[in-house]
């Protein structure tokens, strides 16, 4: 038993090592470093995942969009369809971790941490969905081009003004395919069907009556050959397989044979997967679902982002340690070693802020330093007990035992009732609130864990049978 | 030992004034609820060089019809504007007129809509019943098992009485300060007033477990004598608990920047407000109704 105790102690300080060291992992960096140099080690760096942190802290927009669904029938695949295209333009801004999100059945939140030019993303995302079909150049037309976008490139290396060649404008257009008449207008469907014979998944289009046509006419006049399908200027999907979207990727079916009625069929060796995005953004093309302006929008500028964070860190510290001076003060040993627990706490808390990740905003910061504030209730419920323990005459560790014991109920319908709250918070789906319900219940159960486990281990390392000849302490 | 029971009148009155102020100001100022839920925007900005007051600020912006236009100082070279509800296009334009005026840095920008407020205004009123709901189930299954001499329910409702303090009291602070210094019932406000709500039930559940652990231990004679002893073992308790969640509620109002300032005071009168229900009311009116019951009895 005694031994046990030993053991626990010293799982318990190196779990408040390892949090602590990923929680604020520079001084063990510099450490590592040093030491590199001086020994001529190559000790690796400890794991250093940065903080996830929300559009308040960090700076950018926050955008949610109402969708017009009043002339889809099928709403749910509509907003599917409708997030991936916005997906796809948004990943064009080149801001680090943009988030679409459909939000209830027809709401559309995108998020666009650091971007500069407001306007132009909100102009950007608020544009209709264009599909369209292009078709090969012949050589003679695309000859042209190739020897203009040379001309273009000549000019500019030498830092000269490219507009001031003669039609510029055709550097900038692509030399291989050009658009046809026919694009998602007139593109009544795509679906995902299955080979009757391979079960292999293919891609079946259904043009209206016009639509039939134009597909007829485009598909006579360029047999065997490929047929690109574009949305927003660039390729369906990603061909290269490099997870991103750009001018090296073309999605562009080999047409067989001149197609009429209006039902073609895209086959080929396809994941199930890659068959439903393409058929989902062919019908975000074909049925373009409106969502205009913003309902709401927030702007962070960075510096405000990053005053806010500074700030609430520190009132977050200072809070700390009035809380640790308080205990101290009126605990005094039991109050020490409940705040060295409240430390790890800390520690571990934001070791999984990291981890989980949670992204940090505000709110969070405030659910955090309020649950700072409350870890230490079930110590202080704790430390009551003790010392009426204490008063009727009881030993040191029966006292300590008791202690635990009898303010268990208290302490556990206390943060019952919290996480109650706490769930009822979340429902909100207001970021803010939901930001804070979540560091808020993680405080709470992570500080059960610090307060009874921890403060339990660290009472029965420290606190012995020397403490009874100094009982001022307790 | 301190005779809290003794007192009791004294705390009614006192507890009595200050919810009756509440009252009054809730239906004489009501509440200023922020453009979350009632829908409209908000500029932050920050001058470089002087400040134009803020009367230069909404003279300037007349010709946009942006509504009613409130100009608020805010640190040394900050303004926040309200008014309704605006287009990006639009907000670049009244940022370029407020350039003009001075130069200026603009640190955020919020734009409600009509539906998104009406919708958050919704879905705040739901969870508000919910905890109401959540917190009356919970107390009623704390005090499920029968006790003698006071009836569980009685616990309950004299419990559901100090909750309600709790909340109105913040309440009508806020309707104060939003009458004379424009502070806006905002999201963090009623994450703040729930919160509270789960605290303030919970101590008063601790000081009611005492006086019924006590009535066990040393029967039920001189009921009054039990509660006074009970929250004599308890008081330091709920003093400590609460004092600790001041401190850093405390260095938040002060440090903590504009976002959480209100928040925190929301949270600081909360608390305050709970801890003095759960000692000077509740226990007081669970004496005071016990003996206003036997006193008919006795009749």
């Amino acid at each position: 038993m005694i031994q046990q105790k030993y053991f626990i102690f010293i799982g318990v300080i190196i779990l408040a090592l390892l949090a602590g060291t990923f929680a604020y992992p520079n001084y063990v960096n510099k450490g590592i470093d040093s030491l590199n140099n001086k020994f001529h080690w190559t000790l690796p760096h400890f794991w250093d995942k940065p903080f996830v942190l929300g559009l308040d802290l960090h700076g950018g927009v926050n955008l949610i969009y109402q969708a017009d669904l009043s002339t889809v029938t099928d709403k749910a695949s509509a907003m599917a369809g409708l997030r991936d295209v916005i997906e796809r333009r948004v990943n064009l801004f080149g801001v680090s971790e943009p988030v679409v999100q459909i939000q209830g059945q027809d709401k559309l939140l995108v998020e666009l941490p650091g971007v500069k030019d407001v306007k132009q993303a909100i102009d950007m995302i608020g544009q209709t969905p264009y599909l369209e079909f292009d078709e090969v150049r012949s050589e003679a037309e695309s000859k042209p081009i190739l020897d203009k976008i040379a001309e273009a490139q000549k000019v500019q290396e030498k830092g000269g003004d490219i507009s001031k060649i003669k039609d510029w404008t055709l550097a900038l257009q692509n030399p291989y395919i050009k658009p046809t008449e026919l694009n998602g207008k007139y593109l009544s469907k795509a679906s995902v069907v299955f080979d009757q014979t391979t079960y292999k998944p293919q891609i079946q289009l259904q043009f209206n009556n016009e639509g039939a046509k134009l597909f007829e006419n485009i598909t006579a006049r360029n047999i065997k050959k490929p047929l690109a399908i574009l949305l927003d200027g660039s390729s369906i999907i990603d061909t290269t397989g490099d997870g991103k979207i750009d001018g090296s990727d073309l999605y562009a079916p080999i047409i067989q044979d001149k197609i009429t009625g209006g039902t073609a069929v895209i086959t080929g060796d396809m994941s199930t997967k890659t068959a439903n995005d393409i058929v989902r953004r062919l019908n975000s093309g074909a049925l373009p679902v409106k969502i205009g302006s913003p309902i709401s929008q927030e702007t962070v500028g960075p510096t405000l982002g990053a005053v806010s964070l500074k700030k609430s860190l520190w009132a977050g510290i200072y809070g700390l340690l009035a809380v640790i001076i308080f205990m101290v003060l009126f605990y005094r040993l039991p109050g020490l070693l409940a705040s060295v627990a409240l430390i790890i706490y800390v520690a571990i808390v934001l070791a999984l802020f990291k981890l989980i990740p949670i992204t940090l905003t505000l709110a969070g910061i405030g659910g955090f330093i309020l649950s700072i504030g409350m870890a230490v209730d079930a110590n202080i419920l704790i430390f009551a007990r003790m010392k009426e323990e204490l008063r009727l005459g009881k030993d040191i560790s029966v006292a300590i035992k008791e202690g635990f014991k009898r303010a268990w109920p208290s302490i556990r319908d206390s943060n019952f009732n919290s996480l109650i709250v706490c769930a009822i918070l979340f429902l909100f789906t207001t970021s803010f609130i939901k930001g804070f319900a979540l560091t808020l219940s993680l405080g709470i159960i992570i500080s059960l864990f610090s307060a009874i486990f921890i403060t339990r281990v660290l009472l029965l390392v420290f606190v012995g049978k020397w403490a009874s000849k100094l009982r001022w302490l307790l | 030992m301190f005779p809290f029971i003794k007192y009791s009148k004294v705390y009614y009155i006192f507890s009595g004034i200050l919810i009756l102020l509440s009252i009054i100001s809730l239906i004489v100022f009501g509440l200023h609820f922020g453009i979350e839920f009632t829908g409209g925007s908000t500029i932050e900005v920050s001058f470089t060089d002087a400040r134009p007051t803020s009367e230069e600020i909404s003279k300037s912006l007349l010709s946009f019809e942006l509504g009613e236009i409130i100009v608020q100082s805010m640190g040394e070279k900050g303004s926040v504007l309200r008014f309704k509800g605006i287009d990006e296009a639009t907000h670049q334009k009244v940022l370029t007129k407020i350039n003009e005026l001075s130069p200026v840095q603009e640190k955020s920008f919020q734009y409600i809509g009509p539906s998104v407020g009406q919708e958050l205004r919704n879905k705040t009123l739901i969870a508000i019943i919910l905890a109401l709901l959540a917190i009356t189930i919970y107390i009623a299954f704390a005090f499920r098992k029968v006790s003698r001499p006071v009836a569980s329910w009685k616990y309950g409702i004299t419990s559901l009485i100090a909750l309600f303090h709790d909340i109105l009291i913040p309440l009508g602070v806020f309707s104060v300060l939003g009458k004379f210094y424009n502070v806006e019932i905002t999201i963090p406000i009623i994450a703040a007033l729930l919160t509270i709500i789960g605290f303030s039930v919970h101590d008063t559940i601790v000081i009611f477990d005492r006086i019924r652990e006590n009535i066990l231990r040393r029967g039920m004679a001189k009921f009054n004598e039990t509660v006074n002893w009970s929250l004599n073992q308890t008081v330091g308790r709920s003093v400590s608990t609460v004092f600790t969640v001041l401190l850093v509620m405390v260095s938040l109002f002060f440090f903590g920047g504009e976002t959480l300032k209100y928040f925190s005071l929301a949270l600081i009168i909360g608390m305050v407000a709970g801890a003095y229900s759960s000692i000077f009311i509740a226990g007081p009116l669970l004496v005071s109704w016990q003996e206003w019951s036997e006193k008919r009895r006795g009749a």
